[in-house]
């Protein structure tokens, strides 16, 4: 579709013009613009909703909004051709088979070893035995090979020794989906650990033998500790209401030396609304601070943010300070439980802070213990009540922590944007079905790319400047503030707002670090190189003239590499915020005619192009500083527009 | 020594001091006529706390039993306790504090009695001159004169003996205009825009009163600063209706009809008690240990705190805007064009201008647009968050404007020379200092004080290199370009290093500001030496050459 309008949401008087496309696979945007031809591409796997506004003068609105935070409003001139485009997003944004989603046909050009290699990049056996597994206490165990127990288990589960396949049943029998209590992570100094599990069916009275069997196994495998923490991360209320439905929670006068504990978090129907309300707050045109500020407390975002925290520090705490072993669940045991177990095996085991272990820690507690991704994050058409932004959370608070901490993360802030990308990419095969026993039957691994090997290869990007594996903040358990501490929960603009890069700031700190560590690299790398032929050259005065000229070679280098650095000093999107500046600021004025005068004034301005010569100055230039990567976090994220698949379907 | 007769008890052994984060500390508390100082006895780990006790801002005691325990708040915001055994003692030492936190009399003042320790290589005093300022001015254009209308502070008992106005104006015209305009602040140059010759200039309001009242000279003056055919903007802080207020009370804005080349336009800046019981809220919502998230971010948003930086954000892009954007002239002001007014101008300034993102600029921003421009500091900032007494003058205008600062700093954390920490030195010396840059209220009782004799100013002690290092920026790369903020409540956020100061453990930040420094540092070293083997190399090789070619 030609002639289509692309809205700038902060300013209405910028807008782009240019041609819309629909692939297989994306939305595309291409601006008319002469030199740039900026364009915008959209997976269909990201759009969250699609709105068909009321036809005005100018054309027909159409309002995209993405499940990464992104919001496209396109005008189409054309009534017609915007319905076919609504009618044909509508359909190609919910596919109803795997197969039609973005992973089966996305190729980055790998062969077949490459792409073996990429998907045992992450390997949980071996996670295990890092965690100093199997041992005395504990071993694996194959009760569950072809999911004959727990169909949303992994086929290897870790379990205590004293354990026999009888109790394993019996327990499964007793809990929510069978989801049976199970190792999620094990500390290796003073043998307590983290187990996870759904709730138990007791209803108001029933009990299972072998389940006190199970929980005084796992108790005993921890022989430093007399008790074992069962931790329910749900309000009591909500667990007392399951009593009814014949579910609930333990009694602790049917298992020996159990503490029970009830850490409200709230279900994910309260989050999914929460995240709804937060993203409103977030859209609003030209909010007033008091607007920002009550949606903000209104949505209550970051009060579940902090009850996921502060249950991942109890059990950080109960671990690594008690010595006591905890075992955890909510309702089934694959929300609340794997955000609170994945917080705290990130405060407790410094290995999950960095880029690897953080892989790592998500294959574990999320896709091998069946979060279900495909439910949760909509990637085919699904009942709308099961979505909720559940890793989302976990990945906000980890987040939160890297404010905290800023030293005690391999990995920055883009690492986390990138990860929360291609959950609803997509793109990559990790993320895709329910569970283990789903992917295996579509043959992911044989038939899609892990993304892991992906951010791998792009490490670079994601590396924090300040992070030092020699650091005291890296080496032992975080322990974050747990008294008053409501201040250090932020709003993550860089996460809801990313894709207004005029709100954030003008100059990033890390990427500003990252060039100078690397041009520190290649100093060092240069001042071994001269070392050496300064030796050379007292040596041996025979050879002067081979040296010489090799010198002058390498000098050559390295003034390219310098002036490579300052090209880069590239302007990057400014002009958001430039030409909505005049816009906005007037329009705040009290008086409606003071805002019109301006903008009057600014058409009537000598200077016919003001927004033309706008990019120039402004602060633009130094903007990336000395960014390597050029600043923009888009390109590796759609590195899925490969040129392959060029078959543009305009409309 | 008057000091003596209201410390009865000058010294308590085994107090124990309290501050959040520490464990608590037992050792002897001292006070003089300055200072409260506890120093632990502790022979290992000796610790001494010294504080002035014009940074006193309330007092607090009470008893168990016979043990005292005195709270006190600072103005710098710190809280700490103190418990003292004996109900004397502590009767005693709590109105001691009280008294001399309180003393009326400026000369009273520690800066009147501190010698400084430190040699004085530049004398701060003498650092920023008007002079100075008005030569680098006529540099790029002569349109523009000093004027000595104010010499004795005869014409406008706020202003600095000297100021820059239109050439084309003389000194009896502006006589006319200081009657035209509120406290006789005529309107003069703030700040001269080289890249298009454009002009931001700060007056009062005129005193057009009800029956519209009209000064040629005025008029005459500010048209002086247009160039023909163009427009200026008139940026008054107050709404419409606040301005249409002022009128009853013989004050106003300039009408339409009578300034027909400009353009007003009404920005909303809030003043005096509203801005101090904001900062009241939002310092108390800090404190507040409740562990529920609701109640935090409802106390905040109702503190309005960040509502007003905002405003007074926006209002300054807004000028910044006109004068690089619009290549229009700016007349600031609001009623008395020595509060909102000065927030606007400076902001739009280090927007504008890159030298007042510098260390020296921004001193000499300060100087000029808040020392010498009349702000009353002394008013403003004799009490700060904790004070109970309802005094109506005080308002934490200064801090409002630093902490836009920091707002634009955090934007733009490379196009800085200072970092936050400059900034909260300026705070705490803004309300209690051993210098005497900021006392009085504008230059006229500077002088009459005599402060340039008596006391130490504040830039002596700045900068020398010893301090400078703290207060530098290490991420700075001189950025030549206008920098815009933005002002969207996404971006702006609360100033933690002031206001969770002493409510948070800095640990881990301080940890990795070391780590920023270090890599920086490192960086440094590394090119110096690659410089310097490369100059070895070339030496070497010119010698053979000249060998070669013996």
């Amino acid at each position: 579709v030609e002639n289509v309008r692309l809205l700038d949401r902060l300013s209405s008087r910028k807008a782009a013009l240019g041609t819309l496309y629909l692939t297989a696979t994306h939305v595309i945007f291409v601006e008319n613009g002469s030199e740039t031809r900026k364009e915008t591409w959209v997976l269909h796997s990201q759009i969250s909703s699609i709105e068909k506004q009321a036809t005005t003068a100018t054309g027909c609105p159409l309002l995209i909004r993405c499940k990464n935070f992104q919001v496209i409003q396109l005008v189409i001139p054309q009534e017609r051709d915007c319905h076919d485009v609504y009618i044909s997003l509508i359909r190609l944004a919910r596919p109803v088979k795997y197969e039609e989603l973005y992973c089966f046909s996305f190729n980055p050009k790998l062969d077949k070893e490459e792409r073996e290699q990429g998907w045992k990049l992450v390997d949980l056996n071996e996670e295990y035995n890092r965690m100093g597994i199997p041992n005395n206490y504990w071993q694996i165990s194959d009760v569950n090979r072809d999911y004959g127990v727990c169909d949303s288990y992994p086929t290897e589960v870790y379990l205590p020794k004293s354990v026999t396949a009888h109790i394993i049943v019996g327990s499964s029998k007793f809990r929510s989906r069978r989801r049976f209590p199970a190792l999620s992570y094990y500390c290796k100094d003073n043998n307590a650990s983290i187990c996870r599990s759904s709730q138990p069916l007791s209803g108001f009275s029933a009990r299972c033998l072998e389940d006190e069997q199970m929980l005084q196994a796992i108790r005993k495998a921890n022989p430093g500790s007399d008790f074992l923490y069962v931790v329910d991360t749900r309000p009591k209320l909500n667990a007392m209401a399951n009593r009814a439905a014949g579910k609930g929670y333990e009694n602790e006068d049917n298992y020996s030396n159990i503490k029970f504990q009830f850490i409200g978090i709230e279900n994910i129907h309260v989050m999914r609304n929460s995240l709804q309300k937060m993203l409103e707050v977030c859209e609003l045109k030209s909010p007033s601070m008091s607007d920002f500020l009550w949606g903000l407390e209104n949505s209550g975002w970051l009060k579940h943010i902090k009850a996921i925290m502060d249950a991942g520090i109890f059990i950080a705490k109960a671990v690594a300070e008690e010595g006591v072993s905890v075992l955890v669940h909510c309702s089934d045991g694959w929300d609340r439980t794997a955000q609170v177990c994945s917080v705290a095996s990130l405060l407790l085991d410094p290995y999950y802070r960095t880029m690897k272990g953080f892989m790592v820690l998500i294959e574990k507690d999320w896709v091998s213990f069946g979060h279900k991704f495909n439910h949760r994050y909509g990637n085919l058409d699904g009942d709308p009540k099961e979505i909720s932004p559940v890793i989302d959370q976990f990945i906000e608070c980890v987040w939160q922590l890297m404010e905290q901490f800023p030293c005690a993360f391999e990995f920055n802030e883009r690492f986390l944007i990138h990860i929360q990308h291609h959950v609803y990419s997509c793109q990559f095969g990790n993320f895709l079905c329910n569970s283990q026993k789903e992917r295996r039957e579509l043959k992911i691994q044989e038939r899609t790319y892990s993304l892991w090997a992906h951010l791998w290869k792009n490490r670079a990007d994601y590396l924090n400047p300040l992070y030092r594996s020699d650091h005291s903040q890296t080496q032992a358990t975080l322990r974050p503030q747990m008294a008053p501490c409501n201040f250090l929960y932020k709003f993550w603009s860089g996460m809801y707002n990313r894709f207004e890069k005029g709100l954030h700031p003008r100059q990033s700190v890390t990427d500003y670090l990252m060039a100078v560590k690397e041009e520190t690299q290649q100093l060092e790398e240069e001042l071994e190189v001269l070392g050496e032929r300064l030796a050379n050259l007292q040596k041996s005065k025979l050879n002067y003239n081979k040296v010489k000229s090799k010198q002058q070679d390498r000098s050559k280098q390295l003034g390219l590499s310098m002036s490579n650095n300052s090209l880069a000093n590239t302007p990057q999107e400014y002009s958001n915020d430039l030409k909505s500046f005049p816009s906005r600021t007037p329009s705040q004025g009290d008086e409606e005619d003071s805002a019109l005068i301006l903008t009057q004034d600014n058409l009537k301005s000598s200077d016919p192009d003001l927004s033309a010569n706008s990019d120039q100055e402004s602060g633009v230039e130094d903007l990336s500083c000395r960014s390597p990567s050029g600043g923009g976090c888009l390109p590796s994220e759609d590195s899925g527009k490969d040129s392959d698949e060029a078959a543009f379907l305009a409309v | 020594m008057e000091f003596a007769e209201l410390i009865k008890t000058p010294r308590a052994d085994n107090v124990v001091l309290h501050r959040p984060f520490y464990l608590a500390v037992e050792g002897t508390l001292c006070l003089t006529g300055h200072h409260l100082i506890f120093s632990s006895r502790r022979q290992d780990n000796a610790e001494e706390l010294w504080l002035l006790h014009s940074n006193i801002d309330s007092i607090e005691k009470r008893f168990v039993g016979s043990l005292g325990t005195i709270v006190i708040k600072c103005k710098d915001l710190r809280i700490i306790q103190l418990d003292i055994p004996g109900m004397e003692e502590c009767l005693n030492i709590a109105s001691s504090i009280e008294a001399l936190s309180t003393l009326d009399s400026v000369t009273l003042m520690y800066p009147f009695f501190y010698r400084p320790m430190f040699e004085i290589i530049e004398d701060g005093w003498r650092s920023f001159l008007p002079d100075q300022e008005f030569e680098l001015l006529s540099s790029v254009t002569d349109e523009w004169r000093l004027s000595c209308i104010n010499k004795e502070f005869s014409v406008c008992p706020s202003y600095p003996p000297v100021v820059i106005v239109p050439k084309s104006v003389d000194d009896e015209a502006l006589r006319k205009v200081a009657m035209f305009r509120h406290g006789s602040r005529f309107p003069v140059l703030s700040y001269y825009h080289k890249k298009n010759g454009m002009v931001m200039m700060r007056s009062s309001q005129p005193l057009t009163g009800t029956n519209g009242r009209r000064c040629k000279e005025d008029e005459k003056l500010i048209n002086a600063t247009l160039r023909p055919g163009k427009r200026g903007y008139i940026i008054d802080t107050r709404s419409l209706n606040v301005a249409q207020q002022a009128r009853a009370k013989g004050g106003g804005f300039e009408q339409e009809a009578h300034y027909p080349q400009w353009r007003r336009i009404h920005k909303c800046i809030e003043r005096f008690n509203i801005l101090q019981e904001s900062l009241i809220k939002l310092v108390e919502a800090c404190n507040d240990q409740s562990h529920n998230m609701d109640r935090w971010l409802s106390k905040l948003e109702a503190s309005n705190w960040l509502t007003h930086i905002k405003e007074i954000l926006t209002a300054a892009c807004l000028a910044a805007q006109c004068i690089d954007r619009e290549g229009a002239s700016v007349l600031v002001h609001g009623t008395e064009g020595t509060d909102s007014t000065l927030q606007v101008t400076s902001l739009a300034q280090i927007i504008l201008d890159p030298r007042c993102r510098t260390i020296r600029g921004f001193e000499s921003l300060v100087v000029r647009e808040w020392l010498q421009a009349g702000h009353p500091f002394q008013q403003r900032c004799a009490q700060s968050a904790y004070s109970n007494s309802k005094q109506k003058w005080e308002a934490p205008v200064f801090l409002l404007f630093l902490d836009c600062v920091w707002q634009i700093l955090r934007q733009f954390p490379c196009s800085f020379e200072f970092n936050e920490q400059f900034l909260i030195m300026l705070f705490e010396h803004a309300y209690a200092s051993q210098f005497g840059t900021f006392l009085g209220n504008n230059e006229n009782e500077r002088s009459k004080l005599k402060l340039v004799q008596k006391t130490m100013s504040l830039w002596s002690w700045v900068n020398r290199s010893e301090e400078l290092s703290k207060f530098q920026n290490p991420l700075f790369e001189a950025n030549s370009l206008v920098i815009w903020p933005s002002v969207a409540p996404q971006s702006l956020q609360l100033w933690e290093g002031v206001f969770l100061r002493w409510n948070r453990p800095s640990k881990f930040l301080d940890e990795a500001h070391e780590e920023m420094i270090n890599i920086i540092k490192y960086n440094k070293e590394l090119q110096a030496k690659v410089n310097a083997l490369r100059r070895q190399l070339a030496e070497m090789e010119t010698d053979d050459r000249m060998q070669e070619n013996l």
